[in-house]
């Protein structure tokens, strides 16, 4: 007999004992089976099922024996275990001694173990899945662009559908609320850009131009990108989430119920408040950026007179209506992203999340992508 | 007695999976007529073709006359629909939610919106709670608020999502009162989608039931008729509380 010399007392939390013959084996319990008792022994007697098999004679399959003798109570977590343990043993399986509180809870669990089990999970999509799914997100973005469209064709009709309330607080919060982020960032782009530039240009005596570079580069790139950017990063998540959870609560299916159009309602006050208050804010960032420069360079020396005379050499007004322009589009372009990312909220928990990263991610990739498109349209038209 | 709603073989089915198929009923002027059926037999998915939410797969589904999917305002305007949670606009104060739909369609001045959005709050209760918001009131008063606001325009037809789901036994009774004295004193028809049993003897005309496992309709009739004489064994045990023999 091959036994492992486990001490059995019915004092003690679960053990097992197992005992191996030429016969078979017998695994002994001893104790309360419950999920903490089970814990420690699943492994062992799952093993000891298992590969009685490979213990045997070759030619016959042994017995497996679950004594149940000692067994004072036992949870779902141990019949599981024993039953398992059933289902592994390749050869005939005996319970004995169990008693009647023990005996029906295996029987319970092994009725539900009886039941259809759930199909395994599908496996993760495809690159072709993934790359069909791009492709319908990127057909639905434009019909929502087609429908945004249409309700600005037809928002003459549904006048009273677009609610005044609505773009001014969408404003408020986009714009109003986003000032002093604006101003702050400005003023330390400004610093930095006008601090890195001067480094290098003082070496080759052409520090005073340190104004020409910042001031351009902030009014025809660096003020409306970055203004974009914090507006998807605070509006266009905002966005999302407001709708998103709209959605999710079944708002929108009632709006669609009363016969409310939900892009003249929702999207188009959120799309006029951002395209009003972008302007603003760009060129908010871009003097709060000059004020920035004008900081460095006057502690290096140059007068805030000779700055802005550099700068006023230096910056066309089709500079600033340039980047204005840009400021506009990428304004429209944060808030349908932000929108359409909340109308097509998918449903749990996570869903309102989701929509609010990716109106984020791709408010700010479209506005990249768009704003390299729009460069090559200025460099074409020497703008 | 007039037709309010026809559905004539309609089918649901997203992917191959099909969630019912053949579904045939009319729902008559002044009538309660219910849809049950067990979790996941597709009532509220129903309800959402009826109200035109939802294109049936295949089929034809007319409500006051109309095709629901894509109908216009003019005929959306006369229908009301109560969603399961409500569905009130969490940034807006009962009024104002119930005031809603006579700001879309009507040219009411706000003192008249205001007016007949406090007698609709009223006439479900809600006098004292105009100015709350939705997140400050109990699961029956969110329901209250949202059959208000669903009434909001007069309609003849109501569309109720389980208004009893969720609420204790009392509140779901003053509910179950407030849908037959909606019927009974202002003439509305009412389709429900529920499988509260004592909701469903109480105030129910007639009812259709869905089964899941057939995919279709298993039963239709006064409810108490199907009760005690319908021999289908999901019917019985519905109705029963009992458990289906395995």
């Amino acid at each position: 007999m091959n036994s492992i010399p486990d001490t059995l007392t019915a004092d003690a939390p679960a053990r097992v004992k197992i005992e191996r013959t030429g016969k078979g084996t017998t695994l002994s319990f001893v104790g309360v089976l419950d999920v903490v008792g089970t814990t420690p022994l699943w492994n062992r007697v799952q093993h000891a099922a298992s590969n009685v098999a490979s213990n045997a004679a070759a030619s016959t399959i042994s017995a497996l024996t679950i004594d149940l003798s000692g067994v004072t109570s036992c949870d779902t977590a141990g019949a599981a275990m024993l039953l398992q343990a059933e289902r592994s043993h390749p050869g005939p399986v005996t319970f004995r001694g169990a008693a009647e509180a023990v005996d029906t809870m295996l029987s319970r669990i092994r009725r539900a173990a009886l039941l259809p089990q759930p199909s395994p999970p599908a496996p993760p999509p495809g690159w072709h899945a993934v790359l069909q799914d791009t492709l319908d997100a990127a057909a639905d973005g434009f019909v929502t662009l087609g429908e945004v469209v249409t309700a600005v064709i037809r928002l003459p009709k549904r006048a009273r559908m677009f609610r005044l309330n609505d773009l001014l607080r969408a404003a408020d919060e986009a714009g109003v609320q986003a000032i002093p982020l604006v101003a702050l960032l400005g003023i330390l782009i400004g610093l930095i850009l006008a601090f890195q530039s001067l480094v290098p240009m003082r070496r080759f005596g052409a520090d005073i131009y340190v104004a020409n570079l910042v001031a351009l580069g902030l009014v025809r790139e660096l003020g409306p990108l970055l203004t974009a950017v914090l507006l998807a990063g605070r509006s266009g998540s905002a966005f999302a989430s407001e709708i998103g959870t709209m959605k999710v609560n079944e708002e929108l299916d009632a709006l669609s119920t009363m016969g409310v159009d939900r892009i003249t309602m929702l999207v188009l006050p959120r799309l006029l408040a951002a395209v009003l208050v972008m302007p603003v804010l760009t060129a908010l960032m871009e003097l709060s950026g000059l004020l920035g420069m004008t900081l460095v360079l006057t502690g290096s020396g140059i007068a805030p007179v000779t700055v802005m005379h550099q700068v006023a050499l230096a910056v066309m007004p089709f500079d600033v209506l340039g980047g204005l322009l840009k400021a506009v589009l990428f304004g429209a372009v944060v808030a349908l992203i932000g929108c359409r990312a909340g109308l097509v909220t998918g449903v749990g928990p996570r869903a309102v999340g989701r929509s609010a990263t990716t109106a984020v991610v791709s408010g700010i990739l479209a506005t990249i992508a768009l704003d390299g498109l729009l460069a090559l349209l200025f460099y074409r038209f020497g703008i | 007695m007039a037709g309010m709603v026809s559905v004539d073989h309609v089918s649901q089915r997203f992917g191959t999976h099909e969630i019912y198929a053949g579904v045939s009923f009319e729902v008559s002027r002044g009538e309660i007529f219910a849809i049950l059926g067990g979790s996941g037999c597709g009532k509220s998915t129903l309800q959402r073709q009826m109200t035109g939410l939802l294109p049936p797969s295949s089929g034809t589904i007319s409500v006051l006359g109309h095709d629901m999917y894509g109908a216009t305002s003019d005929v959306l305007t006369r229908i009301g629909v109560m969603f399961q949670s409500g569905a009130l606009f969490g940034s807006m104060n009962l009024l104002q939610n119930v005031m809603l739909p006579l700001e879309m369609h009507s040219d009411l001045a706000p003192d008249a919106r205001a007016e007949i959005a406090r007698v609709k709050l009223s006439l479900v209760g809600l006098a004292d709670a105009v100015s709350l918001l939705p997140a400050e009131i109990s699961g029956g008063m969110t329901k209250r608020a949202a059959i208000a606001r669903a009434m909001a325009l007069d309609p003849p037809l109501l569309f109720l999502d389980e208004p009893s789901a969720g609420l204790d036994p009392i509140t779901a009774a003053g509910l179950d009162r407030l849908i037959v004295d909606l019927r009974d004193e202002m003439g509305i028809t009412v389709v429900l989608v529920t499988h509260d049993l004592a909701s469903i003897l109480a105030i129910v005309d007639r009812c259709l039931m869905l089964d899941i496992a057939r995919a279709g309709v298993i039963a239709q009739g006064d409810p108490r008729q199907l009760r005690d004489h319908d021999s289908d064994p999901v019917v019985h045990a519905f109705f029963h509380r009992e458990m289906l023999p395995t």
